[in-house]
């Protein structure tokens, strides 16, 4: 039976998760006070710049995983454009504190501004269209968007080369290597606004719609409700954080750089999500924190002395982080269905939520109009049961 | 019993060979599923060799449902006995190898082929093609071999799906869903009659809302509500008795659906 | 007039290429519902083997004969591993098609990686007959013979895709799969060959593309395969999906767009009209130009 039955005992799980929760954030609020090695996890001190950097990359890219799983985990939407909104806040928080001259302060407000503006007429745009075409058109609005950072026509984007931000113009707070923890601590802090902002949304009467769009999108329509409105109001929703992520980013690394405009990228924040469990918050945070994790550290494996005396065979895929990780992805797209969140909750079967894994085969349902079947009365009899059996509780 | 004067369809076979109630199809305990949703509870019931049965039932009972079970076109579970073989394992594909064929109930002719490449893709391997046969029944398909069948009308493309299921002379049970669905009188007498003939040659399974059309071809009902079976019997007598009918089907007696 | 022609053959050159990718993604899409981000990574696969055995060959046999063997390894590789991926993987997830997205994806960014690790990042030099970097001239312009390669190339084997469409039991087979994939199945055909089928020619044309990519542009990259794919997609979708016709003709509109627009307007400007052109087909003609099969 589902977790339905079992919110009796739910009350001290959920006390318990609070504990954790809470536990876990003083912990991470601490650790540039923690003078500690942490063998074999990382090289060097928790407190030193090096880790503290490390852990802030994790966390912003944690926080854009969760802004995407808005998308792709609750919504049920497909969309290859994300990283489009994320370098948005990226190379427009660059171009504006360069060019325009309105202080920092004033030039991530209007970032942000845009950040809500551009998803909406996009969004608005893509979101005609359904399923695979919206997918397609998605990563064609994202491919413009990394064509003009790349080839440069307004002379602002630094090209292939990318750009450095501004550092007189960025508060001191921010700026060189003592103030790494200030810059994680930010990092930190927009982990907890996503998060909190997404925990709200998603259990508001609109994110029960999104999630309904996600299982099943007809039946929405049949409501009297507006799938189009709910799905452009997620999709800003999660574009803007991903702006937000973008200005922080920028912050982490100090520029822009073309590779956060590439549809790679947009597929690799696919991979975050799916890896950490699509459809749980926790999950793409997880996901994203060690994906990023992994892609550091195989990195510096690749060039440590100990790899060099490996057999090419073994020696030669490890030096891109990028084979590894796709592997991994395949390996728990075939067999790890709801990635380490689905792992978690059959370790712990009494607490399963919306699983990731089911959030695939959900999706899975709607694709091309072309061979799905006429509204027959095998459909009219589903829409019933269908109803029916979920008050039951009595899913397959 | 009263019958629309405009329907003169032929009436069943009076008597049947007594070996004609060895069953050729035999449904057991049969779930299906569409999705997340559970459709068949438990359905079960025979269907005897040579003889028309009609499956009918209030709209979304489960009829399609069953059909597309047996073909193994929505998941299922529960045995489903072809001819002495349980075929509730097996794909589409095979279970019409073994001699079924189907008229979906949108008939789903593929539009884009001609006429002709639509039968000759239905030729299975192995059996001999009716296609004589097929175009006595429905001269129009030889006269329209070469038209995309998307651009033929909805009776021609009925004409065309039940050439299709009958083209292969190993078939030995026929599916039809709705044959008459959304067709003009004057074609729904013309399938009729052609359902008839089909039927004298292979066990045939009918789903049809249209009980003018059934009542005076099956032998046998099976009726649906909500995925289950609530009435299993002789026609004949089904459909004599109005509380019944009325009951179940809640149409009023000898009148037809629409 | 001499620089509009060779933009002309050019972008038809490069129509070539997006048509050879563009339609195996077509085909695999209209009968399977799988969008087949792998099939960058059959390019690059058929393009380095292919690479392997002309480096291993040169020297040893005449030179048009290493181009000749080596293009036929290529075209074998690739499409073994299409053939390889479908049985092995994309089978498995048969029914889920976002697990099967998800599924190509990670292989595309895999391979890609694995391509880069092993060749390295910078472009391969690729060998190719003298003739094929010759120039032969049309109306005063001066064409490489390596770009008409690629138009006959892709001219002949649209003509052979549609002879296979309309002419024989498996290409109809495909053609009504894409129309109704279950009503396939329910004649008693066993539509899961017709899957490998459309994957081995997905990963024959990709290859084949692959290795004339290397012909066309001199030198091939792991990366080259993910920037053509997108394209490709871009193709496919204002074609209409699984319409051989469609993707040939959205192809050249695509190529020769792209072509002129780059030449002579904004840096840049090319790649973002195409964009412009998919948006404004999605949102007027959402099936495409022609949202069928041949």
């Amino acid at each position: 039976m589902t977790e339905r039955h079992t919110t009796g005992t739910g009350t001290t799980a959920a006390h318990v998760r609070r504990v954790v929760v809470v536990a876990l954030l003083g912990l991470a609020v601490a650790i540039p006070f923690l003078n500690r090695e942490v063998p074999f996890v990382f090289d060097g001190a928790l407190d030193s710049p090096g880790v503290l950097h490390l852990l802030a990359l994790m966390l912003v890219f944690g926080a854009l995983a969760l802004t995407y799983d808005l998308l792709f985990g609750f919504t049920g939407l497909l969309s290859f454009g994300h990283a489009l909104y994320f370098a948005l806040g990226v190379y427009g928080t660059v171009v504006v504190t360069s060019e325009l001259g309105l202080g920092f302060g004033s030039g991530v407000l209007l970032v942000l501004v845009a950040g809500l503006v551009l998803p909406l007429v996009v969004g608005a745009v893509c979101l005609r269209v359904k399923d695979i075409a919206f997918a397609m058109v998605t990563l064609a609005f994202a491919q413009a968007g990394a064509i003009f950072v790349v080839r440069d026509p307004l002379d602002v984007t630094g090209g292939e080369l990318g750009r450095s931000l501004p550092f007189r113009e960025v508060p001191e707070a921010f700026v060189g290597i003592v103030n790494t923890r200030n810059v994680y601590w930010l990092a930190l802090a927009l982990v907890v606004v996503v998060y909190v902002v997404a925990h709200v949304a998603t259990r508001s009467p609109a994110g029960r719609v999104w999630q309904a769009i996600r299982e099943n999108e007809r039946r929405v329509e049949v409501l009297g409700l507006s799938p189009y409105r709910y799905k452009l109001t997620v999709l800003v929703l999660a574009s803007f954080l991903a702006t937000a992520c973008g200005v922080v980013y920028v912050l982490v690394v100090g520029g822009a750089n073309p590779r956060v405009t590439t549809s790679t990228f947009t597929l690799t924040l696919l991979v975050m999500v799916v890896l950490g469990g699509a459809g749980r918050l926790w999950g793409a945070l997880v996901g994203g924190m060690l994906y990023t994790y992994l892609d550091h550290r195989l990195a510096e494996l690749a060039t440590s002395p100990s790899m060099q005396d490996l057999p090419a065979v073994v020696r030669v895929p490890l030096s891109e982080p990028l084979f590894a990780l796709g592997v991994l992805f395949v390996i728990v797209v075939l067999f790890v269905p709801g990635g380490v969140a689905g792992l978690v909750s059959r370790v712990r079967p009494a607490r399963t939520g919306r699983g990731g894994g089911d959030v695939a085969t959900a999706v899975a349902g709607g694709s091309r109009t072309g061979t799905v079947q006429q509204p027959d009365q095998a459909a009219t009899g589903a829409a019933h049961d269908g109803a029916r059996h979920e008050h039951e509780g009595a899913a397959r | 019993m009263t019958t629309r004067p405009d329907h003169r369809v032929p009436t069943a076979p009076e008597n049947d060979p007594p070996d004609a109630a060895t069953p050729i199809l035999r449904l057991d305990g049969v779930d299906a599923f569409i999705g997340e949703s559970h459709i068949l509870h438990g359905v079960g019931f025979t269907v005897p060799a040579g003889q028309i049965t009609a499956l009918l039932g209030r709209n979304g009972a489960g009829k399609t449902t069953t059909l597309r079970s047996i073909l193994g076109l929505v998941e299922r579970r529960g045995s489903i006995d072809l001819d002495g073989q349980d075929v509730s394992g097996s794909t589409t594909h095979d279970v019409v190898r073994r001699g079924v064929g189907y008229v979906p109930e949108n008939r789903d002719v593929f539009a884009g082929l001609t006429v002709a490449e639509n039968l000759r893709l239905a030729e299975r391997p192995g059996a001999g093609h009716r296609y004589d046969l097929v175009h006595e029944l429905f001269p129009r398909l030889k006269e329209r071999r070469g038209q995309r069948a998307g651009s033929m009308s909805g009776g021609e493309q009925q004409m065309l799906a039940l050439a299709r299921a009958l083209l292969n002379d190993d078939n030995r049970l026929l599916l039809i869903d709705e044959p008459s669905q959304g067709l003009a009188p004057n074609l729904v007498r013309e399938v009729a009659v052609a359902l008839e003939q089909m039927a004298q040659l292979v066990t045939t399974v009918v789903v049809e809302q249209n009980l003018a059309v059934i009542r005076h071809m099956a032998r046998r009902v099976v009726v649906l509500d909500q995925g289950r079976v609530v009435h299993e019997g002789s026609a004949p007598e089904f459909f004599e008795d109005e509380a019944l009918t009325q009951e179940l089907l809640g149409v009023h007696h000898g009148g037809a659906h629409r | 007039m001499t620089t509009f022609l060779l933009l002309t053959v050019t972008g038809l050159g490069l129509a070539g290429l997006y048509f050879l990718v563009a339609s195996g993604l077509s085909l695999i899409y209209g009968l399977m519902d799988v969008l087949n981000f792998a099939h960058a990574a059959f390019l690059t696969v058929g393009a380095y083997a292919s690479w392997l055995v002309g480096t291993e060959l040169t020297g040893v046999l005449p030179v048009g004969v290493v181009f000749v063997v080596a293009l036929l390894a290529g075209l074998v590789v690739g499409t073994l591993v299409a053939v390889l991926m479908e049985l092995g993987l994309v089978r498995r997830l048969y029914g889920d098609h976002v697990g099967q997205v998800l599924l190509t994806v990670g292989l595309l960014l895999a391979v890609t990686a694995l391509a880069r690790a092993v060749f390295g990042s910078d472009p391969v030099r690729v060998v190719v007959p003298d003739w094929m970097n010759e120039v032969t001239r049309i109306g005063g312009a001066a064409v490489p013979n390596s770009r008409l390669v690629v138009i006959v190339t892709a001219a002949l084997v649209f003509a052979g895709l549609m002879f296979f469409l309309r002419r024989t039991r498996y290409g109809l087979v495909i053609r009504a799969g894409v129309e109704n994939r279950d009503m396939v199945s329910a004649l008693g055909i066993d539509v899961g060959r017709a899957f490998t089928l459309v994957f081995a020619i997905g990963g024959a044309l990709a290859s084949l593309a692959g290795i004339l990519t290397g012909a066309f542009f001199g030198t091939i990259t792991a990366e080259q395969g993910t920037s053509l794919l997108i394209f490709a997609f871009i193709v496919v979708i204002i074609g209409g999906l699984g319409s051989i016709p469609g993707s040939a003709l959205a192809a050249l509109a695509v190529g020769l767009l792209q072509q002129y627009a780059n030449y002579y307007g904004a840096v840049g400007m090319g790649d973002l009209i195409v964009v412009a052109m998919l948006a404004v087909v999605l949102l007027v003609r959402p099936q495409g130009l022609l949202g069928r099969v041949a």
